[in-house]
């Protein structure tokens, strides 16, 4: 592709040789031009955009450091608060609504200098693995606009894999960045739960939620993610210390380093093309001094049960503020509950209510101790096998996704969409970082990632894993 | 003293909420002030909007923690939950609050008559906003349409929770009194229930005397005053005393006390459609007190009202209760002081009651001790002695001397003996109706006199002398 | 085996959750939640005693913030918001209305 990326936008805009304006209009109109197919983008932010070039060329003008982003457009999964501008969640209970408020991350991108140019398509309230549940339309996969480009931050994904921006931000509750960053052939980061602040995210489920980086290239994810992490004050799950930068660990390589291979996730239910590019991706490590091997880690079969338990236990508490009183889409109703009943069952698409239900019925009385209590001890019990496995290890490697980006409308059952999340389930429930590096194709032509996974804060190790892997692509390519 | 028949006891319960005075909310910087312009002092966090998220007030921990160990409870490691319910007033339709492992248990608190009351827990949670419903008279089941105010949603507060224990409406006003003095002595809260900034919820059953088992309980709210308190109890009770000798049985529901009306109303029924489905809040780690927080807490606690009460009381020689009013006004010290020089008890207590209601002004301790040693002797008329009060009150100075400049001298009974005989002599027929026992007339000699000595004449005195004279 | 969730279950979840339910939908959403609630499970046989629940993957306390006000939302950008307003206040139906 023949996009600058994110790290020579920064330098020319940095140096002055191109104004960050002129990297703003030339974004813009590749997503004029090219993203009406794709459906990527749900609103544009073009006046703040230009308002924040202007003043990056205004600093660069002034002598001084308009900071590592400078000029770099970016989009923003429509989950995201922007002040003054929409936010949706791809969903109609929040058709129009505009936040009074923009999310901590959305301060930390500006100030670095970067420019918002627009928000992305999702799955309604991240609900979904392919983009197909918005409100709003789907998103096509920019290598084949007929298949899908994964969810639920399908929209960043698709952005970025088209090169109508450089980088953008996703969110990863259950594989939200990494499955669609392996079926758009980019590069996707989970991050250690706690290392992103949350704050102005909006909500699907708060103790596996995290905010990540997509780009083409390691390096450019390394630069948005040092930009965005860090401790919050505004978000009490933020991790109070600080976080390891990633950009200067990403020429460590790996000799010497102890890769395992996740047993469970090599096997059923992964199709081949996709388990032959995990082994060639630990090949690689192999030829970069790494020793590879299989590790068993048993109790990572039961992540998706799990997850599906509490992931839409959280999602039905956090989704009940859409009652049409303060904010968003409202239904009349003669009392203030059939107004409350009308709003949410117009207002939310049957992914969410399939889940609000379900997260209901999982914490109810009667019920809580065999579902939700039960999933989250089976967290723990993932937790020490994961520290078990690192105990040998200094990194794992899986596949992403079981498979490349399917046809829309191919999964219509909602259980196969779920195990599209198999492999990337384990690293949420237990706030580890994660993420999808592109390693080649399947037998159908379409991207293949391999996911990495780390310890609590090991991001610098994963990143300079993710750059070998990387390396070795540009060498075989 | 029972209010039910023969053969009925009270069994009541008490949740009282309890608004912590900081200056911002729980969760959010928003200023926690009463009566402001509706929705002034909201923000993300308080509206519950999308993507916001709550970061817990440390004051309000310690408040609530300095409560705990006010009412003896044990503190614990804690953790906020989730109470999920709907309601307009809520803007997260989600109450963030305590369950299964509250910051406080198992505590108790002693009221001025002795009596111990246990106390089930006391939790931090948040205040809901505040509906007013249009139309109809402002009443909830006529209105038209509700407006709401979220100023107050978010206000930290620490639900305390009694053991059902209490067995009468005395007992349960009492206790929310006491209640409110700790809450004062210790600044947790300005616990005016006036303003909503301490609201009592009363859990109301009734059972045989004796009997052990726990009847239906209704749950009474809308309680505005320590008086509407104890009618709402009594009347509750009756209530259920009424069902059940007609055959019936109360049945379990949150009852709104109407104050004019003198009645509760039934509201919600606690019915099976009430699933609160309680889990541990994902965005706020649990809170941990270090000994050395606990024990820092113990150290800068003021000496509560109870234990102020006994020392006064032992000291002055009154009960407990007796000493209510001056811990009440913060005189206890100054009482003791006094006390301590020389002052008798039983008198000191009464001028604190009846004529310190608004302080002591520059007046030493000392200096009270003399004017009530005045009195006792005699040296100085009630009224005398009331005028010398304010003036020390007012301007210091030591009662004798006041005295002397105000001419006060003690007044020699001859002298007081000669006036009245002047008096029945100028006024004989009214002097016959008091001697034939007609009373009204004995305020007519009592003025007479204190006219002729410029109220100098011990009224007490005057009245010895009448009754002699008119028993001679 | 039985089902795993019942229609007259998720009628009630859906009550609880101020959600409607056609009829035409609960056959649909009674099988999906059965389906889901099937691969839960295989929980079931996981002898988890003596394993604390985990409710936050970073283990934190005590974070907390300092007692100082600070600036709240505009008024008027807040009731900009509101489906309905009216005399500074958000305006909803009333509690007791007619469901009509």
């Amino acid at each position: 592709m023949s996009t600058p990326t994110a790290i020579e936008i920064a330098a020319q805009v940095r140096s002055g040789s191109q104004s960050a304006t002129a990297a703003l209009e030339s974004s813009l109109s590749d997503i004029a031009e090219r993203d009406r197919e794709l459906h990527s983008f749900l609103h544009l932010t073009e006046d703040r955009a230009r308002a924040q070039a202007a003043a990056v060329d205004a600093v660069v003008a002034a002598g001084n450091d308009p900071g590592p982003l400078a000029g770099v457009p970016i989009a923003l999964k429509d989950n995201m608060c922007t002040r003054g501008a929409p936010t949706t969640c791809s969903s109609k209970m929040l058709e129009g609504w505009k936040p009074p408020y923009d999310a901590t991350v959305v301060s930390r991108l500006e100030a670095a200098g970067a420019l918002v140019v627009g928000k992305t398509n999702l799955d309604e309230f991240a609900m979904g693995s392919s983009t197909e549940n918005s409100a709003f339309g789907p998103t096509r996969n920019p290598h084949d606009p007929s298949r899908v480009p994964g969810g639920s931050s399908g929209g960043s994904a698709a952005a970025v894999g088209a090169g109508l921006v450089p980088v953008s931000l996703g969110s990863d509750t259950g594989g939200s960045i990494r499955q669609p960053a392996s079926l758009c052939g980019v590069v996707g980061v989970k991050p250690t739960y706690g290392a992103v602040s949350r704050y102005g995210l909006i909500a699907f489920a708060s103790s596996l939620d995290q905010i990540g980086p997509f780009a083409t290239t390691v390096g450019d994810a390394a630069l948005v993610l040092d930009a965005i992490s860090g401790h919050d004050p505004l978000d009490a799950t933020s991790i109070p210390a600080a976080i390891p930068t990633v950009s200067s660990a990403l020429t460590n390589g790996v000799a010497g380093k102890r890769i395992g291979i996740i047993d469970e996730l090599m096997g059923e239910g992964i199709d081949e093309d996709v388990l032959r590019q995990t082994e060639l991706a630990a090949e690689a490590f192999r030829s970069a001094g790494a020793t590879v091997e299989r590790v068993s880690i048993p109790a990572t079969i039961y992540g998706l049960a799990a997850y599906y338990l509490i992931a839409p236990a959280e999602a039905s508490s956090n989704l009940a503020r859409y009652d049409g009183v303060r904010y968003g889409a409202r239904v009349d109703g003669g009392n203030v509950e059939a107004m409350n009943i009308a709003t949410r069952t117009a207002g939310f698409g049957d992914e969410v209510k399939r889940r609000i239900m379900l997260g209901t019925y999982a914490l109810s009385s009667g019920y809580y101790d065999a579902y939700y209590g039960k999933a989250q001890r089976v967290r723990s019990l993932i937790a020490a096998e994961f520290a078990t496995a690192y105990e040998q290890f200094d990194l794992l490697l899986s596949p992403t996704s079981p498979s490349t980006a399917f046809e829309l409308g191919a999964k219509s059952d909602p259980m196969a969409l779920y195990m599209c999340d198999v492999c990337t389930i384990p690293s949420n429930l237990v706030g580890h970082p994660a993420m999808s590096v592109p390693f080649g194709s399947g037998d159908d032509g379409l991207p293949i990632g391999v996911q990495i996974l780390a310890p609590m804060l090991h991001e610098p190790a994963m990143f300079a894993a993710a750059a070998v892997l990387e390396a070795a692509q540009k060498g075989s390519s | 003293m029972s209010e039910l028949s023969d053969g009925w006891e009270m069994v009541i319960g008490l949740e009282v909420h309890v608004e912590l005075a900081t200056k911002s909310k729980l969760f959010c910087g928003c200023s926690n002030s009463f009566g402001d312009q509706p929705n002034t002092n909201v923000c993300p966090t308080c509206l519950g909007l999308p993507g916001s998220l709550p970061v817990v007030n440390a004051q309000a921990v310690q408040y609530a923690m300095t409560l705990g160990r006010a009412i003896g409870c044990t503190v614990s490691p804690s953790v906020f939950a989730r109470k999920n319910y709907f309601y307009p007033d809520m803007p997260k339709d989600y109450q963030t609050t305590q369950y299964d492992q509250p910051t406080n248990e198992d505590g108790s608190l002693e009221l001025p008559d002795g009596t111990v009351i246990g106390i089930e827990r006391a939790h931090i949670e948040e205040d809901t906003g505040k509906s007013t419903h249009l139309g109809g008279g402002g009443r909830i089941h006529d209105a038209t349409a509700t407006l709401v105010d979220y100023n107050r949603a978010g206000v930290p507060l620490v639900e305390v929770v009694t053991r059902p224990e209490l067995t009468s409406a005395d007992e349960a006003r009492a206790y929310v009194a006491e209640l409110r003095d700790i809450l004062i002595a210790t600044g947790v809260s300005d616990a005016r229930m006036e303003e909503g900034s301490m609201r009592v919820d009363a859990n109301v059953s009734v059972r045989p005397t004796g009997d052990a088992e726990l009847r239906t309980r209704c749950e009474i709210k809308n309680i505005n005053s320590l008086r509407s308190l104890g009618r709402a109890i009594n009347y509750e009770a009756r209530r259920h005393v009424a069902l059940y000798e007609a055959g019936e049985a109360p049945s379990q529901e949150t009852r709104h006390w109407d104050e004019d009306g003198g009645r509760s109303t039934s509201g919600r029924s606690k019915e099976d459609a009430d699933d609160y489905r309680y889990f541990a809040c994902p965005d706020l780690p649990p809170l941990a007190p270090t000994p050395a927080e606990l024990a820092a807490i113990d150290e800068a606690m003021p000496v509560l009202p109870g234990r102020r009460r006994s020392a006064l009381a032992s000291a002055a020689g009154v009960s407990m209760a007796e000493t209510s009013l001056a811990v009440e006004r913060g005189l206890d010290t100054f009482a003791l002081d006094a006390i301590a020089a020389g002052g008798q008890g039983i008198s000191v207590m009464k001028h604190v009651d009846q004529n310190l209601a608004d302080g002591v002004g520059v007046m030493t301790a000392e200096s009270f001790a003399a004017l009530v040693a005045l009195e006792a002797d005699g040296a100085l008329s009630a009224t005398q002695v009331k005028t010398v009060l304010y003036e020390m009150v007012a301007s210091g100075g030591q009662p004798a001397d006041i005295a002397a400049s105000m001419g006060f001298e003690a007044m020699d009974n001859s002298e007081l003996e000669s006036l009245l005989d002047q008096l029945i002599a100028d006024n004989p027929d009214e002097w016959a109706r008091f001697a034939e026992g007609d009373s009204k007339v004995q305020g007519f000699f009592v003025g007479q006199i204190m006219k002729a000595t410029q109220g100098k004449a011990d009224g007490k005195i005057v009245n010895q002398l009448m009754s002699a004279k008119a028993k001679a | 085996m039985t089902k795993r969730i019942t229609a007259d279950e998720v009628t009630h979840v859906a009550t609880l959750a101020r959600l409607r339910v056609a009829d035409d939908e609960l056959v649909m959403f009674t099988e999906q939640l059965a389906a889901v609630l099937e691969t839960a499970s295989a929980l079931e046989a996981l002898d988890l005693d003596g394993v604390e629940p985990m409710a936050q993957p970073y283990a934190l306390t005590n974070v907390l913030r300092e007692d100082v006000v600070t600036p709240s939302l505009d008024p008027t950008e807040v009731l900009a918001m509101a489906p309905a307003a009216e005399d500074g206040r958000f305006r909803v139906p009333p509690a007791l209305g007619d469901a009509q």
